[in-house]
């Protein structure tokens, strides 16, 4: 069953066109990964479905909902949609329970004991119960970044959206996110992760994309788009990305 | 195994405490030679002695201090209604000035037109068209001379602290608001629970040096009537032709604000230090 269906989507900043038209359909427990340059447009592609941008042209579908009408409630649709940035944005100011239990208490409105409890949960889960009366700025990147999924994944979103989230991280940092994501592949979490780790993307994707240009030049099974690139341009991408030794 | 530091450090150590005291003893007898040549210079001025027996005459102090000291209860009174009432309608004002939706422009444009009066009227002026010119209108209910002064130190003072506020809540980075909106928090909830947060805890330095402005222009009531510290003063120079009140009140307005500026750094060194891992940046 498709989850998120997005249609011709354009994006322009300041006239410049950085979507140029992208079509994507992610079924349910689907896990799609976009990869291409800086400045290829997976990141504002995230930021459209989680409206964050507004689209220009388009249309983008979660659950048969148009959520890029004008009409739609954006506050409602991104409560089903969750987002982990590269750069983590938790809350400086609030504790890492504090963070994740604010959208739990203020958004859906949970009582004060069960929405600590389940963020304990996820907290545990993730290696970082001990941590949940510390402040972000005292973890590591690693562990600042795993609060990060923990406080979109505790609202339960049908939808989870994953922007670089190791692009800021040390290498030895990195594999602790990664395992995170790769154990909620296995819970049947929908995801749309836009990275730059390719070995990642080969092993956790159903799907890869290749964005260049603002447009999907290419999308297949990993082992076909990393093995067997049909277009010019993925593989010109993926060869400088090996020449730089991140393949 | 302990640590044991190396000869080298030892020796690195012992350098740097000679180089600590010699600043120190530097530092006290720049200090000292400062001091008394401004004591002679300002001691050995011709009109010395006259200066002394107008403005620091001790037992004009002594008898004055009652009167002064009564004065400052009133001051005190006022500048903690006026504080609470300008922070309250600052951070009203600014997040007014902040909110993007269409239909609250006419807000928006009122609150930018507020905060462009109020910090371009002279105080005085205000204080005067408050004090003076509203009980000139004899409508009923005029409220006294003191609450009318008070609105008119309220209203400036608002101006500037809305002005603090809305720098502090630019401050905080975007990426905080599209991480609070993508939680499904709503604007509102955004603004009171990640934004305004970070906001103030950033203006608080700012903030206490409007907070010390307005201790000083709640003396400026005497203007309007009340009989405050610097009015009891004013009083009792009239009867000695001497100014050594004003003095006294003077010391007592510094007096007062060494508590205030002394908590309020206590309390923002308090929340860095549990929101940061270092302290000594």
């Amino acid at each position: 069953m498709t989850l998120l269906r997005i249609d011709g989507v354009h994006k322009l900043f300041n006239g410049n066109p950085v979507l140029r038209g992208v079509s994507l359909d992610v079924a349910e427990h689907e896990v799609v990964a976009l990869i291409g340059a800086s400045g290829s447009g997976k990141s504002t592609l995230l930021r459209c479905v989680n409206l964050l941008e507004q689209v220009d042209d388009g249309t983008i579908h979660l659950d048969g909902q148009d959520i890029t009408d004008p009409r739609a409630d954006p506050d409602k649709v991104r409560r089903r949609i969750g987002i982990v940035f590269q750069a983590f944005n938790l809350f400086p100011h609030l504790s890492v329970l504090d963070n994740v239990t604010l959208a739990p208490l203020r958004v859906h409105r949970l009582p004060r004991e069960k929405a600590q409890a389940k963020a304990l949960a996820l907290l545990e889960r993730v290696g970082l119960a001990d941590k949940a009366g510390a402040y972000p700025d005292r973890l590591s990147g690693g562990q600042q970044q795993r609060v990060a999924i923990v406080r979109a994944l505790v609202n339960e979103p049908r939808l989870l959206l994953l922007d670089e989230v190791t692009s800021a991280l040390d290498p030895e940092l990195v594999g602790e996110v990664l395992a995170l994501i790769r154990d909620l592949k296995g819970d049947g979490v929908t995801m749309v992760l836009a990275t730059h780790e390719m070995s990642f993307a080969r092993q956790v994707a159903d799907r890869v994309c290749f964005l260049d240009g603002g447009l999907i030049v290419e999308q297949g099974p990993p082992e076909q788009v990393f093995g067997a690139p049909r277009e010019a341009r993925t593989r010109q991408f993926l060869q400088r990305i090996t020449d730089a030794g991140r393949l | 195994m302990t640590f044991k530091p190396s000869p080298l450090q030892l020796e690195r150590d012992a350098y740097r405490r000679r180089q600590t005291i010699l600043s120190v003893a530097v530092a006290a007898v720049s200090t000292l030679v400062v001091g008394v040549l401004l004591y002679a210079a300002v001691t050995g001025a011709p009109g010395w002695d006259r200066f002394r027996a107008s403005f620091l005459d001790p037992d004009v102090a002594r008898e004055s201090l009652p009167a002064v000291l009564r004065g400052l209860w009133l001051n005190v009174r006022l500048l903690v209604v006026c504080a609470v009432a300008a922070l309250l309608l600052g951070l009203g004002i600014a997040t007014l000035r902040t909110i993007r939706p269409a239909v609250f422009f006419p807000l928006r444009a009122l609150a930018a037109g507020y905060t462009y009066t109020f910090r371009g009227l002279p105080l005085i002026v205000t204080l005067y068209l408050f004090a003076f010119g509203v009980p000139g209108l004899r409508l009923s209910g005029t409220p006294t001379v003191l609450v009318l002064g008070g609105i008119a130190i309220v209203l400036t003072y608002a101006g500037y602290i809305a002005e603090v506020f809305r720098a502090g809540i630019e401050s905080v980075h975007p990426s905080q608001r599209a991480a609070a909106r993508s939680l499904g928090l709503t604007y509102r909830q955004t603004m009171r629970h990640v934004v305004l947060p970070q906001a103030v805890r950033r203006v608080t330095p700012p903030l206490l040096n409007d907070l010390v402005a307005m201790q000083k222009d709640v003396g400026l009531i005497s203007l309007a009537g009340p009989i405050d510290a610097i009015r009891a003063a004013q009083i009792e120079t009239a009867g000695s032709y001497n100014y050594t009140p004003y003095v006294v009140a003077g010391v007592l307005f510094v007096l007062l604000a060494i508590p205030v500026v002394a908590v309020t750094d206590w309390v923002t060194l308090r929340a860095a230090r549990r929101q940061s891992g270092d302290n000594r940046l």
